[in-house]
């Protein structure tokens, strides 16, 4: 998927398309029928928010709720045992810190190396650029099921395997990290950088003090795609982590599947704690989640 | 000189970490495929002989039969739903804001946490889809312990959880529809159907093509949502490409054979992405 012209008038694309696609609707209120799509629209909405809504309700029901038959839809009354049985028979209180300190890492490891690398892509004129570039371009192609073989020989022999490194390194830097910056950085005027050198200052000092701070939008839209990324991801940890103390919240749910797999309220119990941190996230920066889900499907 | 040290000192860090875990390692698993190696004892060279092994091996073709049924339910019906809920949330209504969030929210749960929800929700004896199917009189049904039915559980779930994006990337584009042509459409006396299917479709066909390509080679690698629902069963109905690969390399340890199926994966997703482009461009329409 070469560049095209939609990739190379991005910037203005995430500055301005998702601010637009969630605009608040227009209080002016007109004298008409309420809309037709109502009738399409309020059902469909329910039908999404239901499995969350009943993850909760099923959270706080009693055990016995839960496998009686037909089961209640609202809980006959609400009860924490769930949860007690939660954070007091698992090791979920560790899984937790272990995924915050992964993504954690990733974000912030990902807001340093691709700003600095989007900027160089996008500004620097140096020997090996277009070299450079043109490798990341080309990982777009290939699959991570690819990797995981000799991602998984070349961790044991680092000694990376069943500790935390193993689910952090592959995150420290995305391709999508760089794309986005480098294309946040070829929308901005050159001219804010030409006015510094004139200052005197150097290329650093540029980046760190005029451009850095215009590039929290598109930081905020870095950040999101690596959290959603490392915190749910599944797949690396499953195969590079197999030591409890080292596992994530999403590898520590997914296990419970064969060792608990009737203790339902527990098991909702441990869903809704690991899906509300971002259910939350997304509730508070709605229009920052969507501009990174326009720009993962714009990138290519 | 020192440009090239300051340029390299931008991007270095961040290039070598990416090549260094793709680029790499993509050329060893290339290597890898010719081989037939435990990771413990000696590897022995074997050429093709992982690759033959593999267009022999039924379990294979029966992991692609179950990716290619997965991927014909999934990604037309994601396409489908994410230009229909675009051009439903795509309007200045009350509670519009309210629709969004509803549909867009179940983005962010996790494959693990889909997973113990669709076990839940479609379990044959407490579930709330059997529980509603019964009060409409529908005879309860097996879902995912049901070999022709676990694959249908999980593009729904999948539906469930990705529809966000299709929506929002149709969204974009609505946004795109040049205005004075659908008002000149209806000066013109077009309705409102016509003036979508001829105006606005066609606006949005290189999306369409993009989504198409981008929900295939999503799909061809699902293994997480299997994990966390069915791990392959029952009967290996929802063993997957990937799936295979998990098991063959990491339960099986045949490091080799898994090398060489995780490439034929690779090719047959480029085979896809290059057939979609090419009829795309005959169709004429403008994508990549």
């Amino acid at each position: 998927m070469s560049a095209d012209p939609v990739a190379e008038n991005m910037p203005a694309v995430i500055a301005d398309r998702p601010a637009t696609a969630v605009a608040a609707p227009t209080r002016r209120r007109r004298r008409r029928r309420p809309s037709l799509w109502h009738l399409f629209l309020a059902p469909t909405a329910l039908i999404f928010v239901i499995p969350l809504v009943q993850m909760m309700l099923a959270s706080f029901s009693p055990a016995k709720d839960l496998v009686t038959f037909p089961p209640p839809f609202i809980p006959s009354r609400l009860t924490v045992s769930g949860y007690i049985g939660l954070f007091t028979g698992t090791g979920i209180v560790r899984w937790l810190i272990n995924s915050t300190i992964v993504a954690g890492t990733a974000i912030i490891s990902n807001i340093v190396l691709c700003s600095l690398a989007g900027y160089g892509f996008a500004r620097l004129h140096f020997r090996g650029r277009n070299f450079g570039f043109l490798g990341i371009v080309a990982t777009i192609m290939i699959p991570t099921q690819l990797l995981m073989i000799p991602t998984y020989i070349l961790f044991s022999k680092l000694g990376l395997l069943n500790g935390l490194g193993a689910a952090i390194v592959p995150w420290l830097a995305t391709t999508f990290g760089i794309f986005l910056m480098r294309q946040f950085f070829l929308s901005l005027p050159a001219e804010l950088e030409e006015a510094g050198m004139i200052d005197g200052a150097n290329r650093w000092q540029i980046f760190l003090r005029i451009v850095l701070p215009l590039a929290k939008p598109a930081l905020a839209t870095l950040a999101i795609f690596t959290l959603l990324g490392a915190w749910n991801d599944l797949v690396w940890p499953l195969i590079a982590i197999n030591n409890d103390a080292a596992f994530t919240v999403q590898l520590g749910i997914a296990n419970f599947q064969g060792s608990r797999r009737t203790e339902w309220s527990l098991l909702m119990a441990a869903n809704a704690v690991a899906t509300a941190p971002l259910i939350i996230f997304f509730l508070i920066a709605q229009r920052q989640f969507i501009a990174t889900m326009t720009f993962t499907g714009l990138k290519a | 000189m020192r440009d090239t040290v300051t340029g390299w000192g931008f991007v270095g860090p961040g290039t070598v970490i990416i090549l260094g875990l793709s680029i790499f390692p993509a050329l060893w698993a290339l290597w890898l495929s010719l081989e037939k190696w435990d990771g413990f004892s000696q590897a022995t060279f074997v050429g093709a002989g992982n690759y033959q092994k593999l267009i022999t091996d039924e379990d294979f073709w029966a992991a692609v039969r179950n990716t290619g049924l997965y991927t014909v339910l999934f990604v037309p019906a994601s396409v489908l739903l994410g230009l229909f809920l675009a051009v439903a949330l795509n309007r200045k209504i009350r509670f519009i804001g309210v629709y969004r969030t509803a549909i867009f929210v179940p983005f962010v749960a996790s494959a693990a946490a889909t997973g113990i929800l669709a076990t839940y929700l479609f379990s044959p004896q407490y579930g709330l889809i059997n529980n509603v199917l019964r009060r409409l009189g529908v005879p309860a049904q097996g879902w995912l312990e049901d070999p022709h039915q676990a694959m249908v559980v999980i593009a729904i779930m999948s539906l469930w959880g990705q529809a966000a994006f299709t929506t929002v990337i149709y969204l974009a584009g609505l946004q795109d529809v040049p205005g004075d042509l659908l008002e000149a459409a209806r000066v013109d006396g077009a309705n409102r159907w016509q003036s979508f299917w001829r105006i606005v479709w066609p606006h949005l066909s290189p999306i369409t093509v993009f989504v198409t390509i981008w929900q295939t080679i999503g799909a061809i690698q699902l293994f997480d949502l299997v994990y966390t629902t069915t791990r392959g069963g029952p009967l290996d109905a929802t063993k997957t490409i990937v799936y295979f690969l998990y098991e063959k390399a990491f339960h099986s340890l045949q490091f080799g054979y898994g090398s060489a199926a995780a490439y034929a994966l690779f090719v047959i997703t480029l085979g896809i992405t290059v057939v979609v482009v090419v009829y795309a461009r005959r169709r004429g329409m403008e994508a990549f």
